[in-house]
């Protein structure tokens, strides 16, 4: 019987939307069953557009930076969106993979994504903001899957 | 090394070329063997424990000028 893989995805920025993925489609690769269950900000990660999927320096004393930023600077307005831009031209020139691509694998391999009915409910998100390819759920259903996975991660 | 079927997964990243592999494996058949090439040198490890996982045969692996080739025999 193939191993199970049951994740959950909490966080929704570029940099974070990489461990579901790679995990979930390297699983499916090596023939485990698997699940996502997206719930808070990961929900974002099940969006129709990925372009939005940003990177922020801010509060994150581990993430290189070409010169030392103190904090003061790093909160100043385009920040955010230059740090987003030089990780993706990063991904881009080490060949890693585009989220995209990733959560495309994984949807190609029949891993199940569940949206978190609770925050859609909470965010208001509209079920057309979404990828067709989900399903809705609550943690009961998370469950169900979880408790019968070899591997069980919360990311 | 006799082959069935090549794929170029150099300047690719974790975990593409994996997930090349994968797909390789998928379009021959049983006791065929995938010829694919890595520039990755997390790839090395991957490969053995793709393999070992998934019960495909790790043929023989060639290493030249950071080129890391693989030879993978798909299992019956």
């Amino acid at each position: 019987m193939a191993k199970k893989l049951a994740l959950i995805a909490s966080k929704g920025t570029l940099d974070w939307a990489y461990p579901p993925f790679i995990l979930a489609s390297t699983a499916a690769a090596l023939d485990y069953e698997v699940q996502i269950f997206f719930t808070f900000y990961g929900l974002t990660l099940l969006k129709k557009d990925l372009g939005d999927l940003k990177v922020s320096p801010l509060g994150n004393p581990a993430m290189p930076m070409p010169v030392p930023m103190p904090n003061l600077v790093q909160m100043l307005p385009g920040m955010e969106s230059m740090a987003t831009m030089m990780m993706k031209q990063k991904i881009a020139t080490k060949g890693v993979a585009s989220i995209e691509d990733l959560r495309n694998a994984c949807i190609e391999t029949g891993v199940k994504l569940i949206a978190c009915q609770m925050t859609v409910d909470l965010f208001d998100f509209k079920k057309e903001d979404f990828i067709d390819d989900i399903e809705f759920g609550g943690a009961a259903t998370f469950f169900e899957f979880a408790g019968e996975s070899d591997v069980q991660l919360f990311i | 090394m006799d082959f069935d079927k090549e794929l170029d997964a150099t300047n690719l990243n974790c975990p593409l070329p994996i997930l090349r592999c994968k797909k390789g494996l998928s379009e021959i058949n049983a006791a065929q063997v995938l010829k694919i090439m890595a520039t990755d040198p997390g790839a090395v490890k991957d490969f053995q424990a793709f393999c070992k996982q998934t019960g495909h045969e790790l043929l023989q692996l060639d290493e030249a000028e950071g080129v890391y080739t693989f030879y993978i025999k798909k299992h019956a």
